[in-house]
């Protein structure tokens, strides 16, 4: 094998941020502000990351509306909301800072809807005590990514490379001390060397045939770290999202917010009836996002789903002024898509896989991975949401823990990540894997393997298999599919150069995507349970003693390995905090250690 | 009827396959795509795409990709129109190519264009690194040091610089305007995005900066003639020319202009 590889041009920072959306910019204010040199690459234009997608507010215990709300709340409608198996320190740093995360946007230049008395306005939101997310209408992502991308650029220490595609993380010994990739417009190469690497690189929908993700989040931060050795956490949670437009078929999947029910949106199946009330008579519409989904998909199970396969979502009642200015780019998302006036027609919408809980398994503190050198933050890691995420929660994870990222990463390289050797046989292996694609005929039938069909059909094994509803024959058969797609993309090629040649950037995209669907599929064959957003129509009860652990994939010589390791108990000073949620119910605790000496709710729980 | 206890669907019907209809409408659509690079001869590359009900032009682009053209490159990301990537000219009108329903366009062939306004990279790809920088000139929103915790902002305010702040910054207006698509001025005007960000600054009730001076001497507000392109593609429907431009040209009047304040400005220099 070459060892001399093709020329390579070589960029140096102290903190290399992997990802432009909310996390990668806030960690590189953060090192930067910390006296470091910081690079943030990102595959898109700066500001098109896909935290601009994110439209229902930012969910922040300020207690504007309801004085009962504080952090002590929003950590136990966390923690319930997730099932009790996520990282209850992550938990409780997140929604202690979450708070003055939203204050010092706002010191940024970010702006928020107001009460009468002029503060932050607060929103309802589904599984949440109170009135919580801080809000812009329906463009509070945009309105973050703004802020941030304002910030930043105006920042001392901060280079921003657009455009770039990172595919290996670069390590000296067992030390990340860089990554290497290609500028996407050009197709040259490029090393960054770097004392410290963040991986704030968002989460993986597109594998899935419907989603409300862009085409970017094919899990490459996971996939690189997962190469490089670090542990993935339950990757088996998968969010779907009760609301996607399913209609028509081009705009199926895209978000409808959350916020439409948060501002008194009704859901009704084909006969008119508001079925939420069936199945969760307490939160109704605004129940927990797995909850919601699985009634709209057993709606139409049952034959009383709308014309397309879902339920009606209408907000006619709340009438044509306020709708328009409560949620104007749904409004304006529905006229220019499906032809929907939705103050004078209801919305026909359907689930659509929209985040992924799981990820790189970081420590609470400092977003470490398991690899020296490497951080991650954002939907990149896992932990902090469970079993299921709560909305408003995530816009408040990237700046909470992306800022915690770029401070430990910033410590570290001044640290210990001094030196950034680069083994240039690492470069010489990856240029060659990069290479192998390219010099493919699209027109002969000696082509090889096209990586967009390759795509279509990973998607079509995710969501058919590995989607809503899972079972260990469904997904072994989703397994077989995936291994099958991994032998066929050996013989990927496609026509053109390297000057922008998305075929050929595809190509990379599906293989990372076929070792993250594949965590997806054996991390779901090991949750023999149903708990949040894992719902197995061959295990519907949750156990015991799957409530007191998560599933940890990684690496091993002879490939992909799943290990369940225990997740500590809650410990004293925050047991008492989970009954300050209004959705505590001591007969209906998620099963866990909570549930082991319970003296109610004997009986076993099931999956609503 | 006690909906929740339905039984449970099994894995055998998977629902999506009952969802899945092709909404294929018979149809067939000619789109006429401008490919080339910098420095060759562009040519007009012809497609067949079935037409699916709804369709926008996005979705014919990635059919053209996924099936007759890999090669074939065009910027998009949310498909939504939310994050303003996928901009392109079509049938020579700038637009959100992920907005643009092919049922909305006169029947015939469909011609797609890069943004003429830029240098281009690639068949529909151009190089828009100049609004980045443009942005990095305008100084960042500046709060006095001393302003107490917690804010308070009147609704109104914020209604009011909403509208600024929906822009998805995808340049279609600064494709559009004359001043920086048949002038080439843009080493000397900011353009309408820009013209727009200012305004959000200066019209934020705790930005404490004085943007007047830059923005017309950096920022060449002076060049505008209020022609009203950018607000006719702007897909956010921000009124750029009516909200945004005339009221900072009215601002630059008072600074400059205006009797009163030139007088005052003249006795202070005397001082």
């Amino acid at each position: 094998m070459a060892v001399t590889p093709e020329p390579y041009d070589t960029i140096e920072c102290d903190v290399l941020v992997v990802g432009a959306g909310g996390a990668g910019m806030r960690a590189a204010i953060a090192a930067a502000e910390a006296g470091c040199s910081v690079t943030v690459v990102t595959k898109s234009l700066l500001g098109k990351a896909h935290t601009v997608m994110a439209e229902g507010g930012i969910a922040a215990g300020i207690g504007n509306l309801d004085p009962e709300d504080g952090w002590e709340v929003h950590f136990a409608d966390t923690m319930l909301g997730g099932q009790l198996v996520n990282n209850w320190r992550m938990v409780e740093l997140y929604a202690h800072e979450v708070i003055d995360r939203v204050l010092e946007l706002e010191r940024w230049g970010g702006i928020f809807d107001r009460t009468d008395d002029g503060l932050i306005m607060q929103r309802a939101f589904g599984a949440h005590s109170w009135r919580r997310l801080a809000h812009v209408g329906d463009r509070t992502g945009l309105e973050l990514i703004r802020t941030c991308q304002d910030k930043m650029v105006h920042t001392a220490g901060v280079d921003v490379c657009m455009e770039y595609t990172l595919t290996r993380l670069l390590k000296s010994g067992d030390r990340v001390c860089g990554a290497f990739g290609y500028n996407r417009n050009t197709g040259r190469f490029v090393a960054f060397k770097a004392g410290a690497v963040v991986l704030a690189s968002g989460g993986w929908g597109r594998m899935y045939r419907y989603t409300s993700n862009s085409w970017e989040c094919s899990g490459d931060g996971a996939a690189m770290a997962y190469q490089a050795g670090a542990d993935l956490l339950d990757m088996e949670f998968v969010q779907f999202h009760p609301t996607g437009m399913i209609w028509p078929p081009g705009a199926r999947g895209i978000l409808v917010t959350e916020a439409v029910r948060g501002e008194g949106g009704l859901l009704f199946n084909a006969e008119g009836s508001r079925f939420m009330l069936d199945y969760d008579p307490v939160k109704k519409e605004l129940s927990s996002r797995d909850v919601v989904a699985r009634s709209i998909y057993k709606e139409v199970q049952a034959g009383r789903g709308t014309p397309h396969g879902g339920a009606y979502l209408d907000v006619r009642h709340l009438g044509a002024d306020y709708v328009k200015r409560k949620l104007p780019s749904m409004y304006e998302q529905f006229h220019a898509l499906a032809s929907v006036d939705i103050t004078s027609q209801p919305m026909e919408v359907g689930p659509t896989i929209h985040y992924t809980m799981g990820g790189v398994r970081v420590d609470a503190e400092t977003a470490a991975t398991t690899v020296p050198g490497l951080y991650a933050a954002g939907e990149a890691a896992g932990g902090l949401h469970g079993a299921n995420r709560l909305g408003g929660n995530s816009l408040g994870d990237i700046l909470v823990f992306g800022r915690r990222a770029g401070d430990a990463a910033a410590a570290f390289a001044k640290t210990e990540g001094g030196t950034r050797v680069i083994d240039d046989a690492q470069i010489a292996a990856e240029q060659a894997e990069l290479l192998q694609p390219l010099g493919g005929d699209a027109g002969s039938a000696a082509a090889g393997e096209n990586p967009y069909k390759l795509h279509e059909d990973l998607q079509l094994a995710m969501q058919d298999d590995a989607g809503i509803g899972r079972s260990e024959e469904s997904l072994q058969r989703a397994l077989a599919a995936i291994l099958e797609l991994r032998e066929r993309s050996t013989r990927i090629r496609v026509s053109g150069g390297r000057v922008l040649n998305p075929g050929w950037h595809t190509c990379r995209d599906v293989t990372n995507m076929l070792v993250i669907s594949e965590a997806i599929v054996r991390g779901a064959l090991e949750r023999r349970e149903s708990r949040g957003s894992q719902w197995r129509f061959d295990h519907l009860e949750q156990e015991q003693e799957f409530g007191k652990v998560n599933f940890v994939t990684r690496r091993g010589d002879d490939g992909m390995h799943v290990v369940s390791v225990p997740n500590k108990p809650l410990p004293d000073r925050l047991r008492p905090l989970l009954e300050r949620s209004r959705f505590y119910d001591p007969a209906k605790l998620p099963k866990g250690y909570l549930t082991e000496t319970a003296p109610a709710g004997g009986t076993t729980r099931k999956q609503q | 009827m006690a909906v929740a206890d339905q039984p449970t669907p099994s894995v055998e019907s998977p629902v999506e396959n009952a969802l899945t209809a092709s909404g294929l409408t018979g149809e067939t659509l000619t789109l006429r795509v401008l490919k080339g690079v910098p420095g060759g001869e562009p040519e007009e590359a012809t497609y067949q795409v079935p037409v699916v009900a709804g369709m926008v032009v996005l979705d014919a682009v990635h059919y053209v990709q996924h099936n007759l053209d890999t090669d074939l490159a065009c910027r998009w990301n949310c498909k939504a129109a939310k994050c303003g990537s996928c901009s392109a000219e079509v049938n020579g009108h700038p637009v959100l190519l992920c907005k643009t329903r092919v049922d909305d366009l006169p029947a015939g062939p469909v011609t797609l264009h890069p943004l003429k306004s830029f240098p281009l990279i690639k068949d529909l790809v151009t190089d828009v690194s100049r609004n980045y920088e443009v942005n990095r000139e305008i100084p960042p929103f500046t709060a006095a040091p001393d302003d107490g915790t917690p804010w308070r902002i009147p609704q109104q305010d914020i209604d009011r610089l909403y509208e600024f702040r929906k822009c998805i910054e995808c340049f279609l207006c600064q494709d559009v305007c004359h001043i920086l698509r048949s002038h080439d001025y843009s080493d000397r005007f900011y353009g309408p995005r820009f013209f727009v960000r200012v305004a959000s600054l200066e019209m934020h009730p705790k930005d404490v900066l004085d943007r007047r001076d830059q923005t017309r001497d950096q920022g060449g507000l002076g060049y505008c003639n209020i022609t009203k392109c950018c607000t006719e593609v702007c897909p956010e429907h921000i009124h750029i020319t009516d909200n945004a431009l005339i009221p900072m040209k009215e601002r630059m009047v008072d600074r400059y202009f205006d009797p009163i304040t030139r007088l005052g400005r003249a006795i202070r220099r005397k001082r």
